[in-house]
């Protein structure tokens, strides 16, 4: 008994005294307890094999509670070193409040696009303060068996788009869209800014209601309008009151043929769907178009200016902007694209399928995410659910859709009036 | 001698204020001064990126009752709450009745059952109600949809919840299932208590069955009946739980379920990328508590002093 004591207290001695050894200790903090056992398992370890004097700990909060405790542990000052940092608004307000560092010496950061970067990056575009990580990217998932049955092919414009949906419809064994209304959010999110940015030419249109140079009442803003109007025709019986999980669950247990999707879908679909998927990109308005895709960026890294351990945090942030995390990162998390500028090869074939596209078309982000929810009322995002959704349930139609955000946004946003 | 006695001066009762001071002490620290601090916070003003605080007198309120971006969803949700409110005086307080007319007949079978059963719902979580009933009337898994075809109305069937027409209707429907239980059980004791001498007096007289209840109980649990309608109405007019979890913060669809509840939710904490305004949430806070006093003191004041209150 004596001797285990002992034993024990020597293996704590022993372990203290090489934790001592480590330069420095970084904590992260985080949203993402989903991926704890990615970040414990796979991606610290294979940074702290390189960097054997660093000791990296990875210590998430729960989603919902995140702003709010990060907040708390930022103004107590017992905050950890990283900062995991939300796209737009309430990174800035951080570093607004002088609670993330500038980033903008740091060398990885030429590994990002400006449009990766313009989430974590002052409205003047001069300081970026967090490290881009990871975006998600909008499109359709498909049941590849349903489609080998009915003898389909998958559409490239949205003529092509709405024959499949007519073609799944007339055979009537499939629904050929899962998607619900009652959630709003999938009818904003997977709806008009899936298919949107084709119409809007993606950054263009984005940056044009920014600076006030479009409107939403112009002509490539209402067609996405009309074209989910048709959509109702093509989802379940009593779509109105489909939620999320509905949606997800009918597609999966194979009732319906596609998936309006977000590739944060993958992981999920790849364990719970018993068919082979497929993916294919928001349909082009007409042939020969341009095509512009809808990445959207999500999760990024920043620096606590307090912490004790800059120095060793910037190696950290340095090695995120490396193609070795890159890699690593993707792949652990098939549907979390890495924005970087590397040429990344993923193993999962939908997340392959996913990522394919930023090399055929142009990026963007959702329209509404940046400058334009600031601070105002009525929100923009929150308008878009509430419109989007009442022109698939055939309530409100598409122009007066359109007109009631443009009088939303016009009633604060200067830019607009 | 007695002028002797009231010329001694009493001492001071210290005693009621020892008794009393606990009370008055935890009432004031958990109701009294976030009532005030909530008043005090409609005043201010938060800019958003500076974070500097001003003060700005009614200027929260101009904007609620004259910005049409405002005022338009706050007169929404208020006749929201009005139409939640009239269905439950409808609906449950006069099952409610019934229910207890019913089991206070003493020789009901198995009304120890029903009483239990039919006041289980009260004590279930609103989530656990809402995600339930979600489930019941979901058109994809739900039993609503078999239940109506069984019985020959499968016609009759609609997405309940989807539909700007009936999800509000639909919601008021099930808060009413949850909270039957309580009319049903003030109702139950309020007719328990009646004395025996009275309905045998009426029954010497010849009013039994219908023209008793409605003659002579019915008289009697007036008042209970008035504690339960001021009860359900500020009930009502704090509703938000219910709401929230079917059809989520955004109250839709197109915020046809959107009450002052949600409304202040919303506003207060903010919503996806809308951030929180708790300066303006302040203030339609204090819209909901004058709606809810001035209803309370309109009862108290025209209604409770009218009723009749009987010896038994």
């Amino acid at each position: 008994m004596k001797k285990i004591v002992i034993s024990g207290l020597a293996t704590a001695l022993m372990l203290s005294a090489a934790s001592l050894t480590y330069g420095a200790e970084l904590t992260i903090e985080s949203w993402r307890n989903d991926d704890l056992t990615i970040w414990q398992d796979t991606i610290l370890p294979a940074f702290m094999a390189a960097n054997p004097d660093i000791k990296v700990t990875f210590a998430p909060t729960a989603p919902a509670q995140y702003n709010a405790a990060l907040n708390a542990k930022l103004e107590g000052g017992t905050a950890g070193d990283l900062i995991t940092c939300r796209p737009f608004d309430s990174a800035l307000d951080l570093f607004n409040k002088g609670q993330l560092a500038p980033l903008n010496e740091l060398s990885a950061l030429d590994n990002f696009s400006d449009v990766a970067k313009s989430a974590w990056t002052t409205d003047d575009g001069s300081t970026t303060f967090c490290v881009p990580m990871a975006a998600v990217i909008h499109g359709f998932i498909y049941n590849k068996d349903a489609f080998a049955e009915l003898g389909l092919s998958e559409p490239e414009t949205q003529e092509e788009f709405t024959a499949v949906l007519d073609a799944i419809k007339a055979d009537g064994n499939y629904i050929p869209m899962a998607m619900g209304t009652l959630d709003q959010w999938e009818a904003a999110a997977m709806g008009y800014q899936n298919i949107g940015p084709m119409y809007w030419k993606g950054e263009q249109g984005r940056l044009g209601i920014i600076n006030g140079t479009e409107k939403l009442t112009d002509p490539q803003w209402v067609k996405p309008f009309e074209v989910l109007a048709e959509w109702g025709q093509y989802l379940g019986d009593g779509f109105e009151a489909q939620g999320y999980p509905d949606s997800q669950t009918l597609f999966t247990l194979g009732r319906a043929a596609i998936y309006p999707a977000g590739s944060w879908e993958i992981t999920g679909f790849n364990n719970d769907a018993d068919f082979e998927l497929g993916a294919f990109r928001p349909p082009l308005p007409n042939a020969g178009d341009k095509c512009y895709i809808d990445d959207h960026t999500d999760i990024a890294m920043g620096l606590n200016p307090a912490s004790p351990n800059a120095e060793a945090a910037k190696v950290f942030l340095d090695w995120m902007g490396s193609e070795e995390f890159a890699q690593l990162y993707s792949n652990a998390l098939p549907g979390f694209f890495s924005l970087s500028k590397h040429a990344i090869s993923l193993d999962d074939p939908l997340a392959n399928e996913f990522i394919s596209w930023r090399s055929e078309c142009d990026s963007t982000i959702r329209s509404a995410a940046q400058i334009l929810t600031r601070g105002g009322t009525p929100n923009l995002w929150s308008g878009m659910w509430t419109a989007s959704a009442n022109v698939i349930n055939g309530t409100q139609t598409p122009a007066e859709a359109a007109a009631e955000l443009q009088a939303g946004l016009e009633s604060w946003y200067e830019p607009q009036q | 001698m007695t002028k002797a006695l009231t010329n001694k001066k009493r001492p001071f009762r210290w005693h009621i204020l020892v008794f009393l001071a606990p009370a008055a002490l935890i009432y004031t620290v958990v109701m009294i001064l976030p009532l005030a601090e909530t008043l005090r916070l409609s005043f201010f003003h938060v800019d958003t990126t500076t974070r500097e605080v001003t003060f700005i007198g009614l200027d929260n309120y101009k904007e609620l009752f004259f910005n049409v971006n405002w005022v338009g969803p706050f007169f929404r949700a208020l006749w929201n709450n009005f139409y939640f409110f009239i269905i439950h005086m409808l609906v449950q307080n006069p099952i409610g009745v019934m229910i207890a007319a019913l089991l206070s007949m003493f020789h009901l079978p198995g009304k120890k059952f029903y009483r239990t059963a039919i006041f289980m719902p009260t004590l279930l979580s609103f989530v656990i109600v809402g995600f339930v009933w979600k489930l019941m009337l979901s058109p994809l898994w739900g039993v609503s949809k078999g239940l109506l075809t069984s019985v020959g109305l499968g016609s009759w069937f609609m997405p309940f919840l989807g539909r700007e027409e009936t999800a509000l209707t639909t919601l008021a429907f099930i808060s009413v299932w949850q909270f039957i239980g309580i009319p049903m059980m003030l109702i139950y004791a309020a007719l328990l208590s009646i004395p025996e001498e009275v309905i045998e007096a009426a029954e010497c007289d010849g009013v039994t069955g219908f023209a008793q209840f409605f003659k002579i109980k019915l008289i009697l649990i007036l008042p209970t009946i008035g504690i339960i309608s001021i009860l359900t109405f500020v009930g009502n007019f704090n509703a938000f739980d219910l709401v929230y979890t079917t059809q989520g913060a955004l109250s839709g669809p197109n915020f046809s379920t959107d009450l002052l509840g949600t409304m202040l939710y919303r506003t207060f904490y903010g919503q996806q990328t809308q951030p929180g305004d708790p300066n303006m949430g302040a203030a339609i806070a204090t819209m909901m508590f004058l709606i809810i006093l001035v209803g309370v003191a309109i009862y108290l004041f025209f209604i409770q002093r009218k009723l009749t209150r009987y010896e038994m």
